[in-house]
């Protein structure tokens, strides 16, 4: 999405992606991947369009709130925040600074997958068997706290939607995983 | 929420269909916390239910006012799938349940991604979560059907038992440009191999016709779904316009 932003709506793209993640605080909103455009439209009056991690996510109430606040503050008298579905959000789209967060914060960051992008495919191989799980190639979740590539998935859901319950087989520590998506 | 109305008729009818399912399925599951069998199966579930109600409030939105859709309208104006309203049973019968709606409803949504309507999206972003929800029912599928005498019992019970339902998924939806044979096909092949991997028979009984089910769109629902709606609606009608 490449679009010609004044100085005004780079700035106000900067605070609004420099507000935290209601729910992983180390991360801010611009390190998620969330915030996608800032419109100015007039002098005072700012359209900000937030898409979400999940469609059921409710942290995007709170980061709406949040985004809002922020912008007020810093004398924008009219924000909205529209949310946009498409192009859907990926896992991908979280920095590799939003990543080296994540795991100093115990949670395994979501693997960078590639062409995931354009329309979703019909995978529908029906000699899919479990040695073709994700968690079983060539790149495997690593444990946060110890490193080891030795880890075993316990939950496919986990405190939230967006994370997979895991357990490292060398420290026995359980963790968190960001889940691809 | 912002909201994208649905520009014509057929659309919002489509929307209604596809909502409802997702808001039905949603409250099913939602049910299961505090009864699941182990607290993983209580998170997973409900973080299911979570991405089900998600989707039903982009697709209700695009009908109308979300929560007046869903906790003002009476029985016969839902048009969820007979099957998504089914009671929980045992946790066998919600497996079943989420294996073969889930599997419809992930190529469903890969069809709809695809091309470029109203529903494109939504479908994009759902289709992600949809595969997750397809994949847990999967391996519980293949965990009880392939685990001991009870549990391969249990899965056939309730495999047998919601066969009846699965012809009705797809019936062709107004404002939906998809193949539905083409889909239907798809998904009986999976579904089949995914029971054959679970040492588990594939219904032989009639998923159309006489004997199924399979009026849901129309607005005929089974006697369970009443109850179901009495206790979602309730607090929303006793205290109308309640904040906390």
């Amino acid at each position: 999405m490449v679009t010609t932003l004044t100085p005004l709506e780079a700035e106000l793209l900067e605070l609004a992606g420099s507000v935290p993640d209601p729910e992983l605080p180390v991360l801010t909103l611009r390190e998620l991947g969330v915030v996608r455009a800032v419109h100015a439209r007039g002098a005072d009056t700012v359209e900000v369009e937030l898409t979400p991690t999940y469609t059921g996510c409710p942290a995007v109430e709170a980061m709406s709130l949040d985004i809002e606040r922020v912008l007020r503050e810093h004398g924008v008298r009219e924000v909205t925040v529209r949310r946009v579905l498409a192009p859907a959000w990926s896992t991908d789209d979280i920095t590799d600074e939003g990543r080296r967060k994540l795991r100093e914060f115990g949670i395994a960051p979501p693997r960078v997958r590639t062409a995931s992008s354009g329309p979703v495919p019909v995978e529908l191989g029906v000699t899919r068997t479990r040695e073709t799980r994700p968690e079983e190639d060539a790149d495997p979740v690593r444990c946060p706290h110890c490193g080891s590539a030795e880890t075993e998935l316990l939950s496919r859901f986990s405190s939230t939607a967006c994370k997979a319950l895991r357990r490292c087989l060398a420290c026995r520590e359980p963790f968190d995983h960001f889940k691809e998506l | 929420m912002t909201t994208t109305p649905a520009k014509d008729t057929a659309h919002a009818a489509a929307a209604l269909a596809l909502g409802d399912d997702a808001l039905v399925l949603s409250h099913r599951l939602g049910e299961w916390a505090g009864h699941a069998p182990v607290l993983e199966e209580e998170v997973a579930l409900a973080n299911i239910a979570l991405d089900l109600l998600g989707q039903a409030r982009v697709l209700l939105s695009m009908v109308g006012d979300e929560d007046e859709l869903a906790y003002l309208r009476e029985e016969r104006a839902f048009r969820n799938l007979q099957l998504v309203e089914q009671p929980n049973g045992d946790f066998a019968h919600t497996i079943a349940r989420q294996l073969f709606f889930s599997a419809h409803q992930y190529l469903l949504y890969g069809e709809l991604a695809a091309g470029n309507g109203p529903f494109a999206p939504l479908a994009g972003k759902a289709v992600k979560e949809t595969a997750y929800h397809r994949d847990h029912a999967e391996q519980w599928t293949l965990r009880l059907g392939d685990g001991t005498d009870e549990s391969h019992a249990r899965m056939q019970r309730a495999v047998d038992a919601l066969w009846r339902h699965t012809g009705e998924m797809f019936q062709p939806v107004e404002g939906l440009d998809v193949d539905w044979i083409g889909l239907e096909t798809v998904w009986l092949e999976w579904v089949s191999e995914v029971l054959r991997r679970a040492t588990l028979t594939v219904p032989e009984g009639p998923r159309t016709g006489a004997w199924t089910a399979g009026a849901g769109r129309q607005g005929l629902h089974t006697e369970p779904f009443g109850r179901m709606l009495a206790e979602m609606q309730h607090l929303h009608r006793s205290h109308p316009g309640a904040t906390w």
